[in-house]
């Protein structure tokens, strides 16, 4: 076995590892993990039978079937980040209107306060 | 009608006591409402002292955070007519009676005061005159309307602009792209001459980084607006 398979195999492994374990810890919502789960499995089985990789590569023109392992990685980095700029998306929308709901209500209490204060 | 005059303030401790005697003056008759955008200073204890509504935002959410939250307000609380009028004292109270004329009028259901509409003193810089020019030139070509001053702040809008507000307003530089919204949503804006003030406190929030930004995101965002789908 050649070091680059070695050290493929070792990395998604690891991956893989890190991100079961981080959902186990509850760490890591099993939502936002789908992605770091499936990207991990398809690295590690890549790396692990040769013969796939190597077909892939000659099929799209990659001459060292181990930089397809380098593509594959970039895209599901690519597609995570853009997972990631939508969920933030959709926080700052919830933050905001939270924000909002409370400054509403903290004035809707003082006005509260106030007329209690009135006629008592 | 049940008038509600939303003044969004970010810092404006200075400005804001002028701001509130003039709308007493020439309004007397409508609430006013102003909205701490998160400021560091004390705006809220400015306008508390003077006895108004003071809505104060947790954290700093930007002017299309803290309109639309005076919008929920209006909304929640049953007005029928909702003024934007800006805290920094560079809008003037007398005015306000020709933006709801307008509006009750019938002809539109969003009044923009604009100040290039007849001569007029205020004179915006440069560079400001060129972002101003820029936009007018494309949403008065993607709206098919002349629109001479789409960056005015100074609005009054009626029950069904200010219901559709409280539900969806851009964030940041909402003028512009509240323009298209409503158009694209099938309500009318139209423009009244008035005149504006230079600043009497406080500092603009555009600085010429920030100019470029503001620039590419409205852009953008009008041009996306008229891709969703309705």
């Amino acid at each position: 076995m050649d070091i680059i398979k070695i050290i493929s195999i070792t990395g998604s492994a690891l991956l893989l590892i890190a991100v079961l374990e981080l959902i186990r810890r509850g760490r890591l919502k099993e939502r936002y993990s789908l992605l770091w789960l499936f990207s991990s499995v398809v690295l590690l089985f890549l790396s692990l039978s040769r013969g796939v990789l190597e077909t892939i590569s000659k099929w799209i023109g990659i001459y060292y079937p181990p930089s397809l392992l380098f593509l594959v990685a970039f895209v599901f980095l690519l597609l995570i980040t853009l997972h990631f700029s939508a969920v933030i998306s959709g926080l700052s929308e919830k933050n905001k209107k939270l924000a909002q709901e409370v400054a509403l209500l903290q004035q809707s209490v003082e006005e509260v306060r106030r007329q209690r204060a009135g006629h008592g | 009608m049940k008038t509600l005059i939303i003044v969004p303030a970010y810092n404006e401790e200075e400005s804001l006591p002028g701001v509130i005697q003039d709308l007493r003056d020439h309004m007397p008759d409508a609430d006013i409402l102003v909205v701490d955008d998160g400021s560091r200073d004390h705006t809220a204890l400015a306008a508390k002292k003077r006895d108004v509504l003071v809505v104060s935002l947790p954290f700093n959410l930007g002017i299309g955070g803290a309109m639309q939250t005076g919008y929920l307000y209006a909304w929640k609380n049953g007005y029928d007519i909702a003024i934007q009028f800006d805290g920094d004292g560079q809008h003037k109270a007398e005015e306000i009676g020709s933006l709801i004329g307008t509006l009750e009028s019938g002809r539109a259901d969003m009044v923009v005061g604009s100040r290039f509409l007849r001569l007029s003193t205020y004179r915006p810089s440069f560079f400001r005159q060129l972002g101003i020019w820029i936009f007018s030139k494309v949403l008065s070509a993607v709206l098919g309307m002349k629109v001479t001053d789409p960056t005015s702040g100074f609005r009054a809008v009626n029950y069904n602009v200010l219901t559709f507000f409280a539900h969806m307003y851009p964030e940041d530089y909402p003028e512009v792209e509240s323009i298209v919204l409503l158009h694209r949503a099938g309500m009318r804006t139209e423009e009244v001459a008035v005149d504006m003030r230079n600043r009497t406190g406080g500092r603009s929030s555009i600085t010429p980084v920030r100019s470029v930004y503001y620039m590419v995101k409205v852009l953008l965002a009008v041009f996306i607006d008229l891709l969703k789908r309705k």
